[in-house]
């Protein structure tokens, strides 16, 4: 059976754009997929959280302190909340047979701003009746929703990550740029300044710069502080491989070919040498966001970020540290979880890139 | 080494002047100290001055070996720094034994079983376990002492431990040191062995390894003789790398499960605004970590006879 294979006209080979051949080579791992699907879902959750919440974040109900988690369960083809009530020691709920509440959908509730511009009150679920509350996740000490406040907080872990990694990478890559291009003296103290603020173990640093700030500030002041702070310890590493790849790439001719067209210094970085380290930044950002998402939590965690009545996912944690807390309310956790979700997708994800954007192997 | 530590003590020291308040606002607010008093002690202890008189102050003391005194602890910095930082150093050292004792024999078996379910299965813990925050994991670890009671929760010795014979104070020690050792280990385990996995199969594809086989060589002896030791390298300079992060972690541990070493101490003294304290003990930091980066290089310089320390 030896035949010569023909060949087909119709074979016209298409010359795919870098940028499709890296689709191409990305869409293959399933598993980043996976994790880029997670976080688009978990960013969209984030941007509707007023609406997908059945409750706003400081909504307290001292009569609901610590109750467990309340699922929806079906009966018949509605879908019922049950009721609980409280009996049997302080905190212990008990579920009361033949005694729930329809669920329904998009129901008037606490008001909220959607994107925070929007006012609005219409929410995607809830019971309309305050004995009735459907706690997804359970509530706190002071009986607030856990998933409600999960989702606000998600709001603000997951837009710290973004928004520091911008800050911080445009920073280091302009930095890193004019280091490696200009070299010399500028390079030289560039670089001691990076070694710096990297020689010092990060959280030490983070609390030293956190004490330059005043206490008592207001819930978007502390928000701009951990971002100003994050940033200001991220772009030393960033500047440092920027500039190692610069003191290479201005040594190309298209670099001199810009020169004799008589750009200027700061449009031959910004134009000509910095795009060139695109693929590398952008696999460095998405396993980076991680690290931007987890200083802020620890800053809240320890009572230095973000304040209450706020929710983050760091200041929720706050309450699990009371181990009496952490034995008979387990669901106190859940912000850990929703870190360990969000995490996991970006080193997916992350790890796909890199991957996809290795054209050597 | 030097120059980099008086940078970051500049540093913090600049941060800390730039900060608002000090330890003696907040006394002057208690209506028992007179002014007078606390503008006295404010004069003993140079906060009168401006922040690089203070800067000289410091550094003029540290350099005859004395850290300054803790306003709100009322002993001397240095035996506090000491005993703090004996703690964080027992944690990080026997984290980092736990870490690579167990890291390494399981990046060699994921590398020298590539892509088999072992392998699978590895890479799967190191992504999650590259993916537990530290923070999840030491409330895990409180959540499992306080439950079963196996550990104490928290602390690094007991309340009687005075009292105790020294066989009984070294089973305490260590009864305390187990579970924070094991968290700090555990969130430094999974990036140690993927690392040591891929410069594995490095160093597995090269033809010395095929040589050695075909010498009729055993596979253990080909993997930990001549593959392994050929990695040792890129694994030092992990080695160095990972000081860092563990520094990070043990900051947190410490934190959350009441370990009292240098990361707690420098919270209770930026809570308590005890400026000089926390410049102390970002420097302490700094310095174990220049020292554990130093120790990597040298052992590289050892084991590499081509590489010399500049």
């Amino acid at each position: 059976m030896e035949t010569a294979e023909p060949i087909s006209i119709a074979e016209v080979k298409i010359t795919l754009s870098p940028l499709q051949l890296f689709w191409q080579r990305l869409k293959r791992r399933k598993i980043a997929m996976a994790g880029g699907v997670i976080l688009i879902f978990l960013y969209l959750v984030a941007l509707l959280a007023g609406f997908v919440a059945p409750y706003s974040y400081d909504r307290l109900d001292t009569d609901y302190s610590f109750h467990p988690p309340i699922w929806p369960r079906f009966q018949g083809t509605h879908l019922v909340v049950p009721r609980y009530e409280q009996g049997g020691g302080v905190f212990t709920y008990h579920i009361v047979e033949n005694n729930s509440k329809p669920l329904h959908f998009f129901v008037h509730g606490d008001k909220y701003k959607l994107f925070g511009l929007i006012p609005a009150a219409i929410h995607l679920f809830g019971t309309n009746d305050k004995n009735y509350p459907v706690y997804l996740f359970g509530a706190d000490q002071f009986g607030r929703d856990v998933f409600s406040r999960l989702l606000y907080g998600s709001q603000i872990s997951l837009s710290i990550g973004i928004i520091g990694i911008v800050l911080s990478f445009t920073f280091g890559m302009i930095i890193g740029g004019i280091s490696g291009y200009f070299s010399g003296w500028t390079d030289t103290v560039i670089m001691r300044l990076c070694e710096l603020i990297m020689s010092i173990p990060a959280l030490y640093l983070i609390i030293s710069l956190r004490a330059t700030f005043p206490p008592g500030m207001s819930s978007p002041q502390v928000y701009a502080m951990i971002v100003v702070i994050l940033s200001f310890i991220g772009w030393a590493s960033m500047a440092r491989v920027i500039r190692g790849m610069t003191l290479s790439l201005r040594e190309q001719q298209f670099v001199l070919a810009a020169r004799a067209l008589g750009q200027t210094h700061l449009k031959v970085i910004v134009r000509h040498i910095l795009p060139n380290t695109f693929s590398y930044v952008i696999v460095a950002a998405t396993l980076s966001v991680p690290y931007y998402i987890l200083g802020e939590v620890v800053l809240s965690f320890l009572g230095v970020g973000i304040q209450e009545p706020s929710a983050s996912w760091g200041n929720m944690l706050t309450a699990a540290q009371n181990t009496e807390y952490l034995r008979n309310y387990p669901w106190l956790l859940a912000p850990g979880a929703a870190i360990f979700i969000t995490v996991l997708a970006f080193n997916f994800l992350g790890d796909g890139l890199r991957d996809a954007a290795d054209t050597k192997s | 080494m030097i120059p980099l530590l008086l940078g970051v003590s500049l540093l913090t020291f600049l941060l800390m002047a730039m900060s608002p308040g000090n330890y003696f606002t907040s006394l002057l607010q208690n209506p028992q100290i007179s002014p007078d008093t606390v503008a006295a002690l404010k004069a003993r202890f140079h906060l009168d001055r401006p922040w690089y008189v203070q800067y000289v102050f410091w550094l003029k003391n540290v350099f005859c070996g004395n850290f300054g005194y803790s306003m709100a602890y009322k002993i001397s910095a240095t035996t506090l720094i000491i005993a703090r930082l004996w703690n964080t150093f027992l944690l990080s050292f026997f984290a980092l034994i736990i870490a690579w004792g167990i890291a390494i024999p399981l990046g060699v078996w994921a590398a020298v079983k590539k892509d088999s379910w072992i392998d699978r299965a590895c890479s799967l813990f190191a992504f999650v376990g590259l993916s537990v925050p530290d923070v999840l994991l030491s409330l895990l670890a409180l959540w499992f002492a306080a439950s079963t009671g196996w550990f104490p929760v928290g602390g690094a010795q007991s309340a009687l431990y005075d009292f105790m014979t020294p066989a009984q104070q070294f089973w305490d020690r260590a009864h305390h040191l187990i579970l924070p050792a094991i968290v700090l280990a555990a969130s430094d385990l999974a990036g140690i062995m993927r690392r040591i996995r891929s410069c594995l199969l490095d160093t597995l594809r090269a033809e010395y390894v095929t040589a050695a086989r075909a010498r009729g060589l055993g596979e253990g002896w080909v993997i930990y003789k001549h593959a392994l030791r050929n990695a040792i390298n890129p694994l030092l300079t992990i080695f160095g790398y990972s000081l860092a992060a563990l520094l990070s972690g043990a900051f947190i541990v410490e934190n959350i499960m009441a370990w009292p070493g240098l990361g707690r101490l420098t919270m209770e003294a930026f809570f308590a605004k005890d400026s000089y304290l926390v410049v102390d003990c970002v420097v302490m930091a700094t310095a174990l970590l220049v020292i554990g980066n130093f120790i990597a290089d040298l052992l590289l310089a050892w084991s590499d006879p081509r590489i010399r320390l500049k």
